[in-house]
């Protein structure tokens, strides 16, 4: 039998589930194979020496065997482990929000080196900003735009008229913005004031620093966060799980700042 | 799966399709214990199945702190030489084993049975975490473990339970470290946990 074949790539591991005994499955995103599953043998024991490596979150060069399934990990570095992000439950649970979506948004086994600076930098972003909210609606905005899913933002997505000026509509099953005529024949249509239709043409146009210049807060920093996410849930046809985690947290970060 | 076709016999395809369900089965493997079962002396997989459905019928778990039992409650819940002012936390029954095989705890335990996973849709709302503050109502502890496993999950949990627990006013500590990153709890040797048991720390907030 010939050897397997090694490879390296860098990767950023995204999420594991345990396999057997004492292996775990690691869904990796990497910048020039994309997303894939690979295998990594023993890691749930404590005298693995790879297992802090290979934790979710990490961005790490790995040595990779050819297998018959899955690749097979045979060595890794890790390279970055963003270890604010890994302190604090607000910031860890918005990074797992992003490596959910980069998980049900990249494809298999596809080059993707955009998309993987994107959300490497996120990432760091994540780790360091004081806005933890709009550096997701940031990301979720432009890997909407990579993975090609644009909202339509300038012209009514319905019949293509520009839109006024005014309060307009929000149909993420027509595309993006829609004008107050169309919004009453779409399903799902909901009420896009114009302060977040500009947030939103920001997000999609600006840098993130132009992005992260203007403080979002409040209602309108809701309104933002509703839109993009229906738009997303439309587009995966199902939810994002780690909302569910951020929105209680968020309760429960209220009520306990009532309480004190 | 339901790869049955007609080749396969339907019972036999039913169990390869149970089998399948368990974790860290794949379908080569579900194939292979089911012939495999399918091979063995009648009486030992009469003593198997019967064996599972005992599991079932006669295996519960303890009201207080939610471990596997055949009384309820369990027998160190209802030990009275145990110290009931410490509480240590874990996330499977399993964990339990491995502490309570360093023979240096004398405290109480609560299994939360998993650990948050946000991806995965595991929240606190999946885990015994109500049970836990249930527990703390008595006033009686003064001090939580948290025992989870030291990888992102069981860090992620400590975290949050460090949030909720905090404005109770009982001392939080962590395990101390030592026991090596993404490395199993139930896989720890007697003597790191041990050290980690005794060297465990406040959690600063
Ligand atoms: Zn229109
Ligand atoms: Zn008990």
């Amino acid at each position: 039998m010939s050897a397997p074949r090694m490879y390296k790539t860098e990767a950023v591991i995204l999420r594991q589930r345990r396999l057997g005994e004492a292996d775990r499955i690691l869904c990796i995103y990497t910048p020039a194979y994309g997303k894939m599953d690979v295998k990594a043998r023993g890691v749930r024991k404590t005298t693995s020496r790879m297992s802090g490596h290979l934790q979710p979150l990490t961005r790490c060069m790995l040595q990779l065997a050819q297998g018959h399934v899955n690749d097979v990990v045979a060595g890794c570095e890790t390279l970055e482990s963003f270890q604010p992000l890994r302190e604090n439950l607000d910031r860890l649970s918005r990074g797992l929000y992003a490596a959910e979506l980069i998980d049900r948004f990249a494809p298999e086994r596809m080059h993707s080196f955009p998309t993987y600076r994107l959300f490497v930098e996120t990432l760091r972003r994540l780790a360091e900003a004081e806005d933890l909210d709009q550096t997701l609606r940031f990301f979720e905005m432009r890997l909407l735009d990579q993975c090609g899913f644009r909202p339509e933002l300038e012209a009514c997505s319905g019949c293509g008229s520009r839109l006024e000026a005014l309060d307009n509509s929000f149909a993420p099953i027509s595309g993006g913005a829609v004008c107050h005529v169309c919004a009453g024949g779409i399903a799902g249509a909901r009420v896009l004031s114009l302060n977040g239709l500009k947030v939103l043409r920001l997000l999609q146009h600006g840098s993130y620093n132009d992005a992260m210049r203007v403080r979002i807060e409040g209602p309108l920093a809701r309104e933002v966060e509703t839109h993009l996410r229906s738009f997303i849930v439309s587009v995966l046809e199902r939810d994002v799980n780690a909302a569910a985690f951020i929105e209680r947290l968020r309760r429960e970060g209220a009520r306990h700042a009532v309480e004190a | 799966m339901n790869e049955s076709t007609p080749a396969t016999a339907a019972p036999l395809a039913r169990l390869i399709d149970e089998l399948y369900k368990l974790p860290g089965i794949g379908p080569k493997s579900a194939q292979r214990l089911a012939y495999y079962l399918l091979r063995m002396p009648a009486a030992e997989a009469r003593a198997l199945a019967s064996a599972i459905v005992e599991v079932k019928e006669r295996v519960t778990f303890c009201s207080i702190c939610q471990n596997v039992t055949e009384v309820d409650p369990c027998r160190i819940c209802m030990d009275g030489e145990r110290d009931r002012s410490i509480i240590c936390v874990v996330e499977e029954p399993l964990d339990i084993l491995a502490i309570e095989r360093t023979q240096s705890y004398r405290g109480m335990h609560h299994v939360l049975h998993g650990a948050i996973s946000p991806i995965d849709g595991i929240g606190p709302e999946d885990l015994k975490v109500s049970e836990l503050l249930q527990r703390l109502r008595s006033g009686e502890v003064r001090e939580i473990i948290l025992a989870t496993n030291p990888n992102l999950e069981g860090e992620a949990t400590a975290m949050y339970l460090t949030r909720l627990l905090r404005p109770l006013g009982v001392l939080i500590t962590r395990l101390a470290r030592g026991l090596p990153v993404g490395g199993d709890l139930e896989y720890a040797d007697d003597l790191t946990l041990k050290r980690a048991l005794e060297g465990r720390q406040e959690i600063e907030s």
